[in-house]
């Protein structure tokens, strides 16, 4: 699905975020991207959503090459993908409706579809009744899902999140990862970037692990099958 | 189709909302609109005015006969009769030397140099006025070399030299108009890019998160092109009324100089070829200002 081979990013600035990493992450998996605050986890996801390209190195995401890719099919490119972001990037004057709709309106899906779509993802992320609602009136945990919402819409093979419980209590944190995981479940591959190592092992997927661009170190998911959801502790 | 057609009447009724919200700030956009529209459309409504009414002089025409300076007044008398007597005649007003230095002794202010004058230098003179059905360029022009032919007749005189004249001013002034009206709509480009412009500016999150999920330039791009358009017609239909208020407040007066000279004239207004074009071109120009500019604005602006 994904592929890293050399790829390194160098900013304007000279700053190199991302050094000859390479990395493969298959259809299905479930991946966490972890390393300290500017270890390169924000710039990986960012080189996957084509915000960022390669300075070095080929990017394949899935099938394509993303250095090759010309500037009129990013658009295409994106709608396969979803993206979750820290700070949700949501259109805070809209109702949750229309922020949840929009990669389908953008899709060109009809209304009628659009309606029972969001009705869907909002009650997959546990937030069905508020699509009157506007964002600056939710919770930040509420908004994180209203932006989890948004990128499962559009039914994508990937979904990509950066910290996505960045700003979550505890028990939001794991609410919000067995959202994640529940899609990883039914095929989708998911990449979570996060740098919350309690909350991650308490999951057993992959864990990659980054260090000034590269990755130092990596953890395969637990040999033992699909394990039950985990409950926040409710103390 | 179905599905294309859809979302442009959401966008094209979600762009008006939009500018619903804003209204002081929209209005005034459509007023500098509608007043730069205005300026060239009064223009040409004066000129087309202009022209109807020297049309009507136009058929008018009396045609000035000059009688030799030495033709005496019989002669004059007689060639004022047989003339009266063609069919496309209506009418034949002779002025007797005599009157005519008198009449300009008292206009002219000359009288002191025309009593230096030995002799009365001005001629009989006949003004012939045309038969109502005869009254076009051509069957006038006959006229007058058939009355160039009378007995003592030195001169004839068509007054078309003022007219044409006249006309070559007015295709001047037609000219000039065009061009401010050119002018006018690249003011409009203007201010209409402008408006845009700081439309983008303020919607920069929310085409930065769009791009985010997909949309295409082609998809940001859309709403403000119907915004271009909206300023446009709106600016239009504001324009035609401002004309129509011009229109409005000087045919009183206009008529009262009509009715000095004895004439029926009515000032015309943009009329509905006016009515239609004004806004039709106006919400051209306000899709091609926001073309322009959004298409430049909305490639600088990628998600970081």
């Amino acid at each position: 699905m994904i592929r890293f081979d050399h790829v390194s990013k160098r900013y304007p600035n000279g700053r190199e975020a991302v050094s000859d990493l390479s990395l493969e992450i298959a259809r299905g998996e479930m991946v966490f991207l972890t390393g300290h605050s500017g270890a390169g986890k924000s710039t990986l996801l960012k080189l996957i959503a084509l915000i960022e390209r390669p300075s070095k190195g080929t990017l394949v995401v899935n099938g394509q090459n993303t250095s090759a890719l010309p500037r009129s099919k990013i658009p295409a490119f994106r709608r396969q993908i979803g993206v979750v972001f820290q700070d949700h990037k949501l259109l805070m004057d809209r109702p949750v409706y229309d922020n949840v709709g929009l990669p389908l309106v953008i899709a060109g899906v009809p209304e009628k579809d659009i309606q029972k779509r969001v009705r869907a993802a909002l009650d997959q992320v546990g937030l069905l009744g508020r699509e009157r609602t506007r964002p600056i009136e939710l919770s930040t945990g509420e908004q994180q899902r209203v932006g989890i919402a948004r990128a499962i819409i559009g039914r994508p093979a990937l979904l990509i999140a950066d910290e996505p419980t960045g700003n979550l209590d505890p028990d939001l944190s794991i609410e919000v990862m067995n959202i994640f995981k529940r899609f990883n479940e039914v095929g989708v591959t998911v990449l979570i970037a996060s740098h919350d190592i309690h909350l991650i092992e308490r999951f057993g997927v992959r864990r990659v692990i980054l260090a000034q661009g590269r990755t130092v170190d990596s953890w395969d998911a637990h040999p033992e099958p699909a394990l039950p959801e985990i409950r926040a502790d409710r103390t | 189709m179905n599905q294309w057609f859809e979302r442009h009447v959401q966008t094209l009724v979600g762009s008006l909302g939009r500018l619903w919200q804003q209204p002081f700030a929209t209005m005034l956009t459509i007023v500098v609109i509608g007043i730069a529209l205005a300026l060239p459309a009064c223009l040409h409504v004066l000129v087309q005015n202009v022209r109807v009414a020297s049309g009507g002089w136009n058929s008018a025409l009396d045609i000035s006969v000059y009688m030799k300076p030495n033709a005496s007044l019989d002669q004059a008398k007689r060639a004022a009769e047989r003339i009266r007597q063609r069919r496309d005649v209506d009418e034949v007003t002779l002025i007797e030397a005599d009157v005519a230095l008198a009449e300009f002794r008292r206009n002219s202010g000359f009288g002191a140099a025309l009593d230096a004058l030995k002799n009365n230098p001005l001629p009989h003179a006949l003004v012939v006025r045309p038969d109502a059905e005869y009254r076009d360029a051509g069957r006038v022009q006959e006229l007058s070399n058939e009355i160039k032919k009378v007995d003592g007749v030195d001169i004839v005189q068509l007054d078309t030299e003022w007219v044409s004249r006249f006309n070559a001013i007015l295709d001047v002034i037609r000219r000039g108009v065009f061009l401010a009206a050119v002018l006018f709509a690249l003011g409009i480009l203007v201010i209409i890019g402008n408006t845009i412009r700081l439309d983008i500016e303020n919607r920069r999150g929310e085409i930065e998160v769009t791009k985010l999920v997909g949309g295409s330039d082609a998809f940001v791009r859309r709403p403000f092109l119907y915004n271009g358009v909206w300023y446009g017609l709106a600016g239009g239909l504001i324009a035609g009324l401002i004309v129509a208020i011009v229109v409005a407040v000087l045919n009183a007066p206009v008529q009262r100089i009509a009715g000095l000279y004895g004439s029926q004239f009515e000032l015309q207004g943009v009329g509905i070829v006016g009515w239609v074009a004004l806004p039709l071109g106006g919400a051209l120009l306000g899709w091609l200002g926001s073309f322009i500019v959004a298409t430049r604005e909305l490639r600088e602006i990628e998600p970081k």
